[in-house]
């Protein structure tokens, strides 16, 4: 492992100070404020009536393609399919040079070599994610997690997707969820950490509201959703809610940390939505793949029809788009 | 690429009120067809079933407050078209209207739901264009609730005699009805719903600026087959009203509309045995407690002040905020209002559309000015407004006293009076301390105070953790200057019952 030694490590926390108690945690998470469901699926359902037409669609569709983490994580994966995806990020239409590459190739560990030498040299500026963390349960032991980590790191991953301990959360062990996330962020060395909630698990907006401060707090460069292995996955009031703990982190440090909703976003509308519900929360700042991704796999080529549709006017088949 | 080494980080001290930049999305102009809406070049009475020439032989102009364009001349009613309202509406009630059972009657009502749900967008687009209300409120909320009101009273018509055992059910007889120009077909629904299921006829005198929704839905109870003379309408300004609930064959009034109008009709029929119901004017306390969820708190406020540019007589207009989470409430608020959009109301991403009238523009102006004079603080986040037409800011006023006039009277726009308070018996007292008492807004996680409050609260409507929610089995009325007498819910039929109140 590639670890900075203890002595020069900077507070991982920013609002909790160098040395973190269960007492600290516990003061920090109550004051976060709690969620009234009703209130957030009615928000979330008025801004997805926000009309999104022509040079504003195909402005949010282009942003959309550039957000995307374009996603494999199968048993099955081999260097092959990861090749053939590597090439999918970096020109998604082939016909069409105006399309712009997809922000990450997103992939488990072992594939990580391949996706690196696979990107290679293209100058597209496609980064390589690695999900880490004996993803997606997360449950071993924190040295062979955070082992795991930094072999992605050294094999090449720019972008490390952990997935947070939801059993000690939901213990009530917020001290050991914290500790696990400062050391993985420890083992990521200069890779850039999304914290995955599960929020599908945490299943209340109040846990994923707290969830959310405790991963900013722990030094998360961005929270992202779900894994896309449990159900439900990504949806747009879960993604309010933590959008709103963004928000409430940036005024209490300053800090802005990104945002990534992963699983079940698979067609262009749902995903303007989501760019709605973000620019009318956070604001432009974090209209940009430095602040906000897609964790998806089929959104890409709906993303494409619609721009095909916007630029020639009618629907192309599927069969003109290709498949990765 | 890592997001935290943000030019806005200041890590030595860090912000609290860190700056985020409101839009950043630009919305295209997404306006909303009118091609489904004819409009008349004029539109007389609508008496018996069939358009009626007035006998003024004078007709007004009613104008797009977006643009300050007419959209058509409406009749006025002088006292010899009110006369024959009333026995158009006397002879339908002793003719078919007062015979019929009440499941022959729900069939109508069912029918004329039925056609508002069919032509929403276009009833949707009317009351836009004449109103001045976003199109997303008047296809969202207006039109759905407003057919909502008339497939409820439908399910009522006949099973009056269970919802209250022992009361004489029969009807009152002929109802002359005036309504305002907040929610002009909405309150179309409120009143004569009600009444037609109960087996009465009306008389309904619409808003002055907003009449062309009620002409359009005379026209489809027509089609509906409602036999001539159960409703009819009979445009005008103030004077016709008067006639209407003056008039000397009406057996029972519902007014909404302001207090100063309201406390006029009912000196007008004191004494006479008339009935009378008034729902008013009001100035709602809007309480946030510390423990509030809020975010939501956040848009509770919003919905509450700017819903239809603050024109709701329930509307939140006095915010009362536990002064331990006054600062990062006001941080909150303010960032949000940068959100709204105010603009064009056919756009479907508007959220503020067009004050009512220049009349009224000019009442929120006067108090608004007061409110500045009196020392109050206000905010308004740079929004640009349209040229022509009738448009106010969306407006915060921190440092309100509850002396101030902008605490005591009714602004009817979208402006709100920001106070604190320190304890929950001081937010009761401060939330009563109002000749009015229409609604109220409490947030809080707790459920034991939400009832400790509702117990204390001097209004006929209390939202808990929400705010304007509508809904035709909800009763909805006030008390005091806010008025008397409930609409909607088995509360609402009573008035229109001879055995009711």
């Amino acid at each position: 492992m590639t670890m900075s030694s203890p002595a020069t490590t900077a507070p991982a926390s920013p609002i909790l100070g160098p040395s973190v108690t269960p007492r600290t945690i516990d003061a920090f998470l109550r004051a976060v404020p709690s969620v009234d469901e009703v209130g957030v699926a009615e928000r979330a359902g008025a801004l997805s009536t926000r009309s999104v037409k022509r040079e504003s669609k195909r402005a949010a569709l282009d942003l959309a393609i550039r957000m995307c983490d374009l996603t494999t994580l199968e048993g099955r994966d081999t260097p092959g399919k990861v090749i053939q995806l590597a090439s999918k990020a970096i020109r998604p239409d082939p016909i069409d040079p105006d399309i712009p590459p997809v922000a990450a190739l997103c992939v488990y560990p072992n594939m990580v070599p391949h996706a690196v030498e696979a990107l290679a040299g293209s100058g597209s500026g496609v980064a390589v994610a690695s999900v880490a963390t004996y993803f997606p349960s997360g449950q071993a032991p924190l040295d062979i997690k955070a082992g795991e980590v930094a072999w992605a790191v050294a094999a090449g991953a720019d972008e490390i997707d952990m997935v947070i301990n939801r059993g000690a959360f939901l213990s009530g062990d917020y001290l050991r969820v914290h500790d696990e996330i400062v050391a993985v962020k420890e083992a990521c060395d200069q890779a850039h950490l999304k914290v995955i909630l599960e929020t599908g698990e945490l299943s209340t907006y109040d846990n994923v509201r707290r969830a959310s401060m405790l991963a900013m707090a722990a030094g998360a460069d961005f929270i992202k959703t779900s894994t896309g292995k449990v159900s439900p996955a990504a949806t747009l009031p879960v993604t309010l809610v933590m959008l709103e703990a963004i928000r409430d982190f940036h005024a209490a440090t300053g800090t802005a940390v990104g945002m990534k909703p992963a699983g079940g976003i698979s067609t262009a509308k749902v995903a303007i939505r989501y760019l709605v519900l973000l620019a009318e929360t956070l604001g432009s700042h974090w209209l940009t793949p430095d602040r906000f991704r897609f964790g998806a796999s089929s959104l890409l080529n709906d993303l494409l029809m619609q721009i095909r549709w916007l630029r020639d006017g009618h629907y192309q088949s599927p069969d003109y788009f290709t498949k990765d | 690429m890592s997001p935290s080494e943000s030019p806005s980080e200041s890590p030595s001290q860090p912000a609290r009120r860190a700056e985020i930049v409101p839009t950043g999305l630009d919305y295209v102009a997404s306006m909303e067809s009118t091609d489904v809406v004819s409009i008349d070049p004029s539109y007389d009475l609508w008496i018996e079933g069939q358009p009626a020439e007035p006998t003024t032989n004078r007709y007004f102009p009613t104008i797009n407050p977006a643009t300050e364009e007419t959209l058509s001349r409406v009749a006025e009613g002088g006292s010899k078209d009110i006369e024959r309202a009333f026995r158009a509406a006397r002879k339908a009630y002793e003719g078919p209207w007062g015979k019929m059972p009440g499941a022959e009657r729900a069939k109508y009502l069912y029918r004329i739901a039925r056609m508002l749900q069919e032509r929403s967008r276009e009833f949707a687009v009317l009351e836009t264009l004449d109103g001045g209300k976003p199109i997303r409120e008047s296809r969202d909320i207006d039109l759905p609730l407003a057919a909502a009101h008339f497939f409820y009273h439908a399910g009522w018509a006949d099973k009056l005699e269970y919802a209250f055992p022992g009361l004489d059910t029969a009807p009152v007889g002929v109802v002359g009805q005036v309504i305002p120009w907040n929610f002009p077909m909405l309150m179309i629904a409120w009143k004569v719903a009600p009444a037609l299921a109960t087996g009465n006829t009306v008389v309904l005198k619409p808003a002055e600026t907003t009449p062309l929704s009620a002409l359009a839905f005379a026209r489809l109870t027509a089609e509906a087959g409602l036999p001539p003379g159960v409703l009819n309408i009979v445009t005008g300004d103030g004077a016709t009203g008067a006639g209407v609930v003056g008039h000397p064959d009406v057996d029972k009034v519902a007014f909404t509309g302001s207090t100063g109008v309201g406390k006029q009709i009912q000196r007008r029929l004191a004494g006479t045995g008339k009935r009378l119901t008034l729902e008013l004017g009001g100035k709602a306390p809007h309480i946030i407690f510390d423990d509030a969820p809020l975010d939501q708190a956040i848009e509770g406020i919003i919905n509450g002040i700017f819903f239809n540019q603050g024109h709701v007589c329930c509307a939140g207009s006095r915010l009362l905020v536990q002064e331990s989470i006054f600062g990062d409430l006001m941080d909150k608020l303010r960032l949000r209002l940068t959100h709204l959009r105010v603009g064009d109301p056919l756009d479907k991403n508007t959220d503020v559309g067009a004050i009512n009238s220049r009349a009224q523009l000019e009442r929120i102006t006067d108090l608004v000015d007061i409110g500045v004079a009196e020392g109050a603080e206000m905010y308004q986040p740079p929004c640009v407004l349209p040229d022509r037409g009738f448009w106010f800011a969306p407006t915060l006023f921190t440092g309100v006293s509850q002396s101030h006039r902008i605490a005591q009277e009714e602004i009817f726009g979208p402006v709100l009076s920001i106070m604190t308070f320190r304890t929950p018996a001081e937010a009761v007292e401060k939330a009563n301390n109002t000749p009015y008492g229409l609604s109220a807004g409490v947030w809080t996680t707790k459920g034991a105070r939400i009832l400790w409050m509702a117990d204390r609260l001097a209004a006929g409507v209390i939202w808990a953790n929400t705010y304007n929610k509508f809904d035709p089995a909800s009763p909805f009325g006030g008390y005091q200057e806010s008025g008397f007498g409930r609409e909607g819910g088995r509360h609402g039929l009573l008035a229109y019952l001879r055995g009711g109140s």
